[in-house]
């Protein structure tokens, strides 16, 4: 046994501090002690709870000693995605709104961790109310990718990502609503799994579009991804949209061999706008599932390509109105009275082109006024244009056009997976078109930065679950993610192929050359 | 700049954003305009999808009748209630004056 | 804007029909609230029964309530309604300090019912009345958001209590022709839904809220129908002011015609308030941009489908609505509609109790009569409950089959009722300690021999064939001894005179 907890898998540290090779308080003493050094490079962390984590990892260590049964995730350190509620911990979805705002109660994923015996060492950053592709859009700072830290890791899960890839923890919670786990998995070269919607309880993660948001773990493996999934998974009585279906044992089907299974190719995947080098890397995948028994089918997802559009119609619609709650009334940001040079929208534009009006008294009442100064200053940028998105696409004359147009092109997209499901098992390629790119480089063009999902928002769509694990990496040195989809609740089909894939290859086992 | 299709005017965008709740400034208002207008134009690419036979699908779960007892579980505690509330008294919330504004029917 | 018309050409004032249709809410009563587990107990302290879901936190998710659906679904059968097999939720979008989340979870395009009637039927017949319901859904309540005017602060006070107590709201066609008739059909639907336990209907706290769309058609003398712009009357906390704010409006409504000569159309649908001290209607403020509520399917819930052996299930738990208890105590008891229409709408306790009664006294009418005479004045004049009145069913039968029995007459049945009431006794109890002991047929010869005796003019007079005389020695018996009965005097008396 390696005396270095953080070289350890997940599925290790629990057997360990299970045998009691190593004991709880040193595992997350050591990833502490990471977090301290590379925090200040990377940001993945809002905030580090040494405090918590200790006693909870010591009580661990109690019980061990006087011999009481332990959970499935005895002492094991887990970084938790900010958007999902701890209640003894501040939970601000990296937005202003919400600094410093304490929920009265934990997430039922947090629960079932703590139920585990998991130790939750703090709250990652994120893209502010999940909503971003590069984690460029947190009101606490950008999170760098470890792998080149002018680069951004990916997102919105990207603290998530990023701390798993630094070895911060061993794993992470995220959240995927239209790619949030995948994709930053996929730039930071680590495993993350989005089941499908309703297999994990959605209780106490903080709301961005309810019919498409997931939370999944995110972890070096798929092994301890389906350790970590087993823990997390389940019917949740407290969420009418919570499947009822048993969670099967991930971890013991995960070395079933792959001859026979048939997986999906879609050769749009492959058209303009891939770069090479990801398409190389692909490719090569799927050559190694070959090796590994399967076989490879071109299907066609008809309808996939209009999956962006659709996705940037519905997630704002269920956004807007998620996110009106969040006006100052009741909790977070409340603008102070009377001051700021804003317009009221509406009454403001009568104003000269170009000048900013000082228009407070154009307020209709002092309650719109708080309303919408509060709105104005607790949201970032991109939460406030897909507010403003959504709240169009549902007016009154625009909601046929946009809202229940896109809602019947979803019903072609997930129709797609159910026809390629009756000839494949699961379906292959890339996670994004491109590898890590530099910070900066798409936060002034909004459709851009959409384009960044174009891989990955069709599962949420459909409310299948996906997968993305390393696949190679870029001369430059940048990890290359593949995707794996499967019909509804084959999570496990899932962890199985990529479970099968890594023990077949060592891209996961990399470790960027972190220089802290 | 913005696309051909659908553009969002100015007093558009001023409308959605007071149905939004969020103050503008006069250059965000600018900006919003024309990014809005692009990313509409953007969307507005799925009218050129035949969907005259298919049904709107809101939400990928085919389940249904999800309900629980009606048996009484914990409230909050006050304190917590108010613990976040930018304002209260003690005993509820407070907020600039409702007068004469009325919510919904 | 047509112009005003001259008096001429209008009909004459009060040839108008008022055209009123309601929107009432009412709070189901369910021991917990739609989608949380918090209590709906109506006056606890401000803020103390909400948790995360019912206060809209981050993260929080909704679980409908079966009881509240279930309520919901047989206050619409009560009303006639369709079932939809197959229903869901949607957001309706506003921001207001007492709607936590910015929406409320209602119902838009798929009510869960649709298409009911419920008939008013005045039992004095001055009118008939089948009210056409367009909708019966189910919704979340707001919180309270309180201000002190007088205190001229600039705060208001923000009370969550209430948000997301379950409420159905149920909306009818405009087919009210008069204040009068909106009154009492509320009357009745409130004692529809308390009888089928749907709701306590308790206007004062709220539980029952009414808003009324009225407007004038009036007839012009060339046969075309001029139609007044449609108001929302808002603010009415009785039955009573619901009658009198529809009254002050027709007539304020007429006046505005006859004035303007505005008609439907020509104005956006106005809101006015009713101000019950002032016992006027003001008009309220419009929002422009209010209406858009932007409603879409609430992404937290799952639809609901109704099968047929839901809905058999939810009929057979129905119960008997007032309607059908009215034709069958009139049928089983004998009684006049009317009396049957007085006893159903005191409630199904007071039926019960009747029914009980009128079963131990074997004859409807009589029971019914002493029901409305005396049980209901009495309830009336001490307040309280059937369930708690002290004479109860079997002890109000004994009095009525003692009197029945000849042991003494109603005059003296009232006062024993009245001191089995007073003292909680039995009534052997009573009609012994009053000295109400049956008069023997010894006593009662003795006596009329010797009023027979004392008064020879009687006599005479029935001799000479005026029996009626006779009165005067029962009322002589009476003051002798007050427990005789008038008819025994009466009969004794004759046969004594007779036999002269």
């Amino acid at each position: 046994m390696p005396s270095d907890p953080l070289q350890l898998s997940a599925v290790e540290i629990v057997a360990a501090v299970r045998s009691g090779d190593l004991t709880a308080t040193a595992c997350t003493e050591a990833f502490l002690d990471r977090i301290a050094r590379t925090n200040g490079t990377l940001n993945a962390f809002l905030c580090v709870d040494r405090e918590g984590a200790l006693a909870r990892a010591s009580d661990v260590d109690a019980r061990r000693r006087a011999g009481r049964p332990l959970g499935p995730l005895a002492g094991l350190p887990v970084g938790v995605k900010d958007a999902l509620c701890t209640a003894d911990l501040p939970t601000t979805c990296a937005s202003k709104m919400l600094a410093g705002y304490r929920p009265p109660y934990d997430a039922e994923v947090v629960a079932r961790l703590r139920r585990a015996d998991a130790v939750i060492v703090g709250k990652t950053n994120m893209d502010e109310f999940a909503m971003g592709g590069s984690n460029e859009n947190s009101a606490f700072g950008p999170v760098a990718n470890p792998w080149d830290t002018s680069r951004a890791p990916g997102g919105s899960s990207g603290g998530s990502a990023a701390c798993v890839a630094a070895d911060m923890a061993p794993v992470a919670i995220g959240s995927d609503t239209g790619g949030s786990i995948r994709q930053p998995a996929g730039l930071c070269g680590i495993t993350g799994l989005k089941p499908t919607y309703g297999r994990v309880s959605r209780r106490g993660l903080v709301a961005f579009a309810s019919s498409l948001d997931q939370i999944g773990p995110m972890a070096r493996s798929a092994a301890d991804c389906a350790l970590t999934l087993e823990a997390i998974a389940g019917h949740d009585p407290g969420d009418s949209t919570s499947l009822t279906d048993a969670v099967p044992d991930y971890s013991r089907m995960l070395d079933k061999p792959l001859t026979g299974l048939r997986i999906g190719r879609v050769p749009e995947h492959f058209a303009a706008g891939l770069d090479p080098e990801v398409a190389r890397g692909v490719e090569e995948a799927f050559a190694v599932f070959r090796e590994l028994g399967a076989t490879v089918h071109d299907v066609r997802l008809p309808h996939a390509h209009h999956g962006i559009p659709t996705y940037y119609l519905i997630a704002p619609c269920e956004a807007s109105s998620n996110l009106a709650r969040y006006d100052g009334a009741h909790y977070g940001h409340r603008a102070e009275p009377g001051g700021g040079h804003r317009a009221e929208p509406g009454k403001g534009h009568r104003a000269a082109d170009g000048r900013d009006a000082d228009a407070t008294a154009a307020f209709e009442s002092p309650l719109v006024e708080m309303y919408c100064r509060s709105r104005a200053e607790g949201f970032g940028p991109e939460v406030k244009r897909r507010i403003m998105l959504g709240t169009y696409a549902l007016s009154a004359g625009y909601y046929d056009a946009y809202y229940a147009k896109a809602l019947r092109v979803r019903r072609l997209i997930r129709q797609d997976y159910l026809d390629a499901f009756e000839s494949v098992d699961l379906i292959g390629g890339p996670v994004s078109a491109t590898a890590a790119f530099p910070l900066g480089e798409k936060t002034g063009d909004p459709l851009a930065m959409y384009l960044v999902d174009m891989y990955t928002v069709t599962a949420n769509l459909a409310g299948v679950g996906g997968i993305s694990f390393p696949c190679g990496f870029t001369a430059g040195g940048l990890p290359i993610g593949f995707q794996l989809q499967a019909p509804a609740l084959a999570e496990s089909l899932l962890l199985n192929a990529t479970d099968r894939f890594q023990s077949l290859t060592d891209w996961h086992r990399r470790r960027p050359p972190l220089a802290v | 700049m913005s696309s051909a299709s659908p553009s969002l005017s100015r007093q558009d965008v001023a409308k959605v954003a007071l149905l939004s709740r969020l103050a503008l400034s006069e250059r965000e208002l600018d900006h919003l305009t024309g990014e809005l207008s692009k990313i509409v134009g953007f969307v507005s690419q799925l009218a050129d999808v035949d969907t005259s036979a298919v049904e709107p699908l809101a939400h990928p779960l085919d389940s249904q009748n999800v309900f629980r007892d009606d048996v009484v579980t914990p409230s909050l505690t006050r304190e917590s209630v108010l613990r976040s509330a930018p304002r209260h008294d003690g005993e509820s919330f407070l907020v600039p004056a409702v007068l004469g504004e009325t919510g919904a029917a | 804007m047509a112009a005003a018309p001259s008096p001429a050409d209008v009909a004459a004032p009060g040839s108008f029909t008022t055209v009123i249709g309601l929107e009432v809410h009412v709070q189901l009563q369910t021991a917990t609230k739609l989608f949380c587990g918090c209590p709906t107990t109506f006056g606890a302290p401000p803020n103390t029964q909400v948790c995360p879901t019912c206060l809209g936190l981050p993260g929080s998710l909704p679980v409908m309530n079966r009881h509240a659906f279930d309520l919901a679904v047989r206050a619409a059968l009560a009303l006639e309604c369709s079932i939809a097999p197959f229903t869901k939720w949607d957001r309706k979008n506003y921001f207001y300090p007492d709607l936590p989340k910015g929406y409320q979870i209602s119902q838009f395009d798929l009510p869960f019912s649709s298409d009911g009637f419920l008939e008013v039927v005045d039992p004095k017949g001055a009118f008939s009345r089948r009210v056409g319901i367009i909708r019966v859904h189910l919704e979340e309540d707001a919180g309270k958001s309180m201000h002190d005017e007088a205190a001229g602060t600039a705060d208001s006070r923000i009370d969550l209590n209430r948000a997301g107590t379950p409420l159905c709201e149920i909306v009818t066609q405009p087919d009210l022709r008069s204040p009068q008739e909106a009154r009492a059909w509320l009357n009745e639907l409130k004692l529809l839904l308390v009888y089928l336990g749907v709701s306590d209907c308790n206007m004062q706290e709220g539980s029952l809220r009414v808003d009324a769309n009225v407007n004038l058609h009036i007839p012009r003398p060339d046969g075309s129908v001029a139609k007044t712009p449609i108001v929302e009357i808002k603010n009415m906390n009785s039955f009573r002011s619901v009658e009198r704010a529809l009254a002050y409006e027709a007539a304020r409504q007429w006046e505005e015609w006859r004035a303007t000569g505005r008609e439907l159309g020509s104005a956006p649908k106005q809101t006015r308030g009713w101000d019950d001290p002032a016992g006027v209607t003001r008009g309220q403020r419009h929002k422009e941009e209010s209406s858009d509520y932007r409603y879409f399917p609430e992404p937290d819930l799952v639809p609901v489908r109704v099968s047929a052996d839901d809905l058999a299930r939810a009929r057979a738990a129905m119960g008997v609505p007032p309607a059908g208890l009215r034709h069958m105590l009139a049928e089983r008891w004998g009684i006049s509609a009317y009396d049957a229409d007085v006893l159903v709408n005191q409630g199904r306790d007071l039926v019960a109790y009747f029914e009980e009664l009128a079963g131990l006294v074997g004859e409807g009418k009589v029971a019914s009569n002493w029901m409305q005479q005396d049980v209901l004045r009495t309830l009336n004049e001490r307040g309280g409950t059937i369930d708690a009145f002290p004479v109860r069913p079997a002890a109000l039968a004994d009095i009525i089959g003692r009197i029945a029995a000849g042991d003494f007459d109603t005059s003296r049945g009232r006062e024993i009722f009245a001191e089995v009431l007073a003292s909680g006794r039995t009534v052997a109890d009573v009609v012994a300690s009053l000295g109400i002991a049956a008069v023997d047929d010894d006593a009662l010869e003795a006596l009329c021999r010797e009023l027979v005796a004392a008064n020879p003019k009687i006599v005479a007079d029935v001799q000479g064939g005026k029996e009626q005389a006779a009165a005067g020695l029962i009322g002589q018996a009476k003051k002798k001894n007050p427990n005789v009965n008038p008819g025994k005097v009466r009969a004794k008396c004759l046969e004594i005179i007779r036999g002269l």
